[in-house]
């Protein structure tokens, strides 16, 4: 029995072009767990929107396997489509209709009666604050508001899975934050979110897991901190006034440090975990009689970790 | 059934889109309009010589302005689509389990129904010129109608789905419409033509329903023609139809 709410193994998608054949997605697994925020975190053109376009059914894999709410996504598409609900990158509303429209005929869709739809429709607006627009035309909504109706447009039937393709693309700071304080509160509602982002701040402030995706394949999965320790741990520096080449030699026997170096002054040290590291540090240091200078910790970002796994930065690409 | 059900709601959505907006209806008749008062006078002249047919001018001349409509109106339903790929808006409702024929049929029959509309307009602007119909005539000409917008709007659909741009759609669907018009016998009966151009007359599936029309308005509503045109238009209808379909359930932005 598994938990997991979306398992894929080895998907892949080619699309035929005239130069010759694109794997855009290049033999997938993942495994998301029911109630988390999953990220998934990759360059334009890594794979990421395919992927979540295959999962939300919108493609069908060239090859391998996929379970995603509990059905067979090649098998019985029409029963995953009822209990996702899918937000892309370009939203869904159409500009000349209203909010609350398009929020009735989507629950229609979904097979609700007229009067379940507008009771739904209504509770929807009042959850994304979206009441007083309710009934203008979409083209008048703020881009916040716009994102927000979409949101609420892809949780109508509510879906156990909810997939966001770059929910807070182009929204201003404060938008961002409020859309992030949304998706937050979806998880504590019982949904998984399954979302793309090449915003690392945002993968790291949101998300409980995220797999890097490049070239169509993940090069990376786990927790944000997980992800950052597998590069090379945190560092930390030390400034010792004197013994530098004792005191390395030390320092390089505790089991909890994977590298140490010396540099000017300085010795850098590469531990598991930073924050369990540093007292034990100055434990031994203080017994072994060593005058401390300067003790600092830093941790790697996302972006070391993109960089370390895809060769090159994100911030790049996002730029 | 399901099918039915999703193809109401779409349709539903899609006229209430419409009447947002109905100058638009009013607007395509505003063409045919012109051919009515600025070129049927044309045909007065001529109606009475060798191989024009019988019936006089606008009896002649107005069954094609139908059929002519017919394609006019449903080559153009695929802007709209164009721009739905943009927004979004086929996507979302793709994801959801809506049945993939009624993402065409809901749309194609909210077209059918403005063609429908529009032809009982032209119809009744005809009659002060002294167009004859009767009830059964007008009845099976809607019905006519009904095919050529269900099947040249699927196609229009089929196509806007497969270019995704409006640029493209547009040379393609007026590159496509014009040879197809005038090798339908809209605007002078076929009757008229020399023997090879009516051959190549013969492969288009249009005049056809432009000779059921005529034959129709003549009130001869038995004839083999009629049936043929009624058959040639169903049969192209329900194929494009599921060529449609499967486009939509294919569809990538």
């Amino acid at each position: 029995m598994t938990t997991n709410i979306i398992e894929t193994h080895a998907l892949r998608r080619v699309f035929k072009s005239r130069g010759g054949d694109v794997e855009a997605v290049a033999g997938v697994d993942l495994a998301v767990a029911q109630g988390e925020i999953f990220g998934f975190l990759g360059p334009n053109g890594a794979g990421k929107t395919t992927t979540l376009r295959l999962l939300a059914t919108l493609l069908s894999p060239t090859g391998g396997a996929a379970t995603v709410a509990g059905h067979d996504l090649r098998r019985e598409p029409d029963q995953v489509r009822r209990r996702i609900g899918y937000v892309g990158q370009a939203g869904g509303s159409d500009p000349e209709v209203s909010g609350r429209s398009e929020l009735l005929f989507q629950a229609r869709l979904y097979g609700s009666s007229g009067k379940e739809a507008a009771a739904r429709a209504t509770e929807l607006l009042v959850l994304m604050e979206l009441e007083s627009a309710a009934d203008r035309a979409t083209k008048t909504y703020s881009g916040g508001m716009k994102r927000r109706l979409d949101i609420a447009l892809g949780l109508v039937h509510r879906p156990p899975l909810l997939f966001l393709d770059e929910p807070t693309t182009g929204l201003d700071p404060q938008a961002r934050a409020r859309m992030w304080t949304e998706i937050s509160g979806l998880r504590a509602g019982g949904t998984t979110v399954f979302l793309t982002t090449h915003y690392l701040e945002e993968a790291d402030a949101l998300c409980d897991r995220l797999a890097i995706i490049d070239h169509g394949r993940i090069v990376a999965s786990g927790t944000p901190n997980e992800l950052k320790r597998q590069i090379a741990g945190d560092l930390v520096t030390i400034g010792v006034g004197a013994n530098h080449e004792s005191t390395l030699e030390l320092l390089r026997s505790q089991p909890f440090v994977r590298e140490a170096s010396a540099g000017d002054e300085v010795l850098r040290l590469y531990v598991d975990r930073g924050e369990a590291a540093m007292p034990a540090i100055l434990r031994l240091l203080d017994s072994a009689g060593v005058e401390l200078k300067t003790i600092a910790l830093s941790r790697p970002s996302l972006d070391d970790v993109f960089l370390r796994q895809t060769g090159h930065s994100l911030r790049e690409e996002a730029a | 059934m399901k099918v039915l059900t999703d193809t109401g709601l779409v349709f539903r959505r899609y006229l209430a889109i419409l009447l947002h907006n109905p100058w638009w209806v009013a607007i395509e008749v505003i063409q045919p309009l012109l051919y009515l008062l600025l070129f049927a006078p044309l045909l007065k002249s001529i109606a009475g010589v060798p191989g024009f047919p019988r019936g006089g001018a606008y009896n002649v001349f107005v069954p094609g302005l139908l059929i002519q409509l017919g394609l006019f109106s449903s080559s153009g339903v695929g802007f709209g689509l164009i721009a739905e790929l943009r927004s979004g808006v086929v996507e979302r409702l793709r994801v959801t389990p809506i049945s993939r024929l009624a993402l065409l049929l809901g749309r194609a029959c909210r077209d059918v129904v403005t063609i429908v509309f529009q032809a009982v307009v032209l119809v009744l602007l005809s009659l002060p010129f002294g167009l004859t119909l009767t009830w059964q005539g007008l009845l099976l000409v809607l019905g006519l109608l009904v095919l050529i917008g269900l099947l040249f709007s699927s196609l229009a659909y089929a196509v806007a789905l497969a270019l995704k741009s409006e640029d493209s759609y547009a040379a393609l669907t007026y590159t496509a419409t014009l040879p197809l018009l005038l090798l339908s016998g809209v605007l002078l009966p076929l009757s008229l033509a020399p023997a090879w151009l009516r051959a190549i007359a013969a492969a288009n599936p249009l005049s056809y329903a432009v000779t059921a029309a005529r034959a129709i308005f003549l009130n001869d509503l038995g004839q083999a023609s009629v049936v043929t045109g009624v058959l040639i238009m169903a049969v192209l209808a329900v194929l494009a139809s599921a060529v449609a379909a499967r486009a939509f359930g294919r569809a990538v932005a």
